[in-house]
């Protein structure tokens, strides 16, 4: 962003020009740019063999919990009320 | 069949050329954003495998670096929101500190403690156009938003880390 140009807006609706110029010095005293920084925002090794290891990874396999209520239930009928157990084989 | 087709019908070989070819770039889009090589290193890799998940949704005809860039920017962003704020920053990251430095040790942490707290959206943008130096175009351009929102974006951060700073009895 142009000096200029973040001066004109800024001395608008925001902070004056020193104001201005103030938190802008004062970030860059806290924070360096990147460039500055002796990597910067360069990277320096190849990220594929992580890739490959996050590509096996498999996905969790995640069960609706409805799913597990009704496996639930099913279960329960089987044990309270075996004869059931044909009547759901039959519907299968 | 070109690379981006064989990428959309699922070809490995044409995923690795497109993650070799591009992998640089999100690690810049991402380390611009979140100032920080191991975790801007997790998000590269988490981005490609969120395209490489949904490469069956990109069409070949489309813009693959545009796509690639928005997926990045995104994981980026929601990086910021779910860290919590640093009160300080790397080592590396901060300013090297300077003896006839007017801004003291104290100060400074202050004003890190107070960038932090600024809501990530704003923050990126006070942070690519203030200690960047990048212009509006740009900021856009990496962010996938109008200029215009640039602007709104970083009035609204500077208002706020001016508050901020005042409380903290930072003052010019």
């Amino acid at each position: 962003m142009s000096d200029d140009d973040l001066r004109k807006d800024l001395s608008k609706h925001g902070p004056g020009k020193d104001e201005f110029e103030y938190l802008r010095e004062t970030l860059r005293g806290a924070i360096a740019p990147l460039r500055e920084f002796e990597k910067g925002t360069d990277l320096r090794r190849d990220l594929w063999p992580d890739m490959l290891r996050r590509l096996a990874q498999a996905p969790p396999i995640r069960v609706p919990w409805f799913d597990w209520a009704l496996l639930g239930v099913a279960g329960a009928a089987a044990i309270f009320f075996p004869a059931l157990i044909p009547v759901l084989l039959y519907q299968l | 069949m070109e690379l981006l087709e064989r990428f959309a019908a699922g070809d490995l070989d044409a995923f690795e050329s497109l993650f070799r070819q591009y992998q640089r770039e999100v690690y810049r889009w991402v380390m611009r954003i979140v100032r920080d090589p191991a975790a801007a290193e997790d998000l590269t890799v988490e981005t490609f495998w969120r395209v490489h998940r949904a490469h069956a949704q990109f069409h070949a005809d489309g813009n693959f670096a545009a796509w690639l860039r928005r997926i990045a920017i995104n994981l980026a962003l929601d990086h910021l929101r779910r860290a919590r704020p640093l009160l300080e920053l790397p080592e590396q990251i901060a300013a090297e500190e300077k003896p006839d430095a007017v801004v003291r040790q104290e100060t400074r942490n202050k004003i890190s403690r107070a960038f932090a707290e600024l809501p990530p959206r704003l923050r990126v943008v006070v942070q690519l156009g203030l200690i960047e130096d990048e212009s509006y175009q740009e900021i856009a351009e990496s962010l996938g938003i109008t200029p215009v929102a640039v602007k709104l974006r970083m009035f609204r951060g500077v208002r706020m880390l001016r508050t901020k700073l005042e409380k903290q009895g930072v003052r010019p």
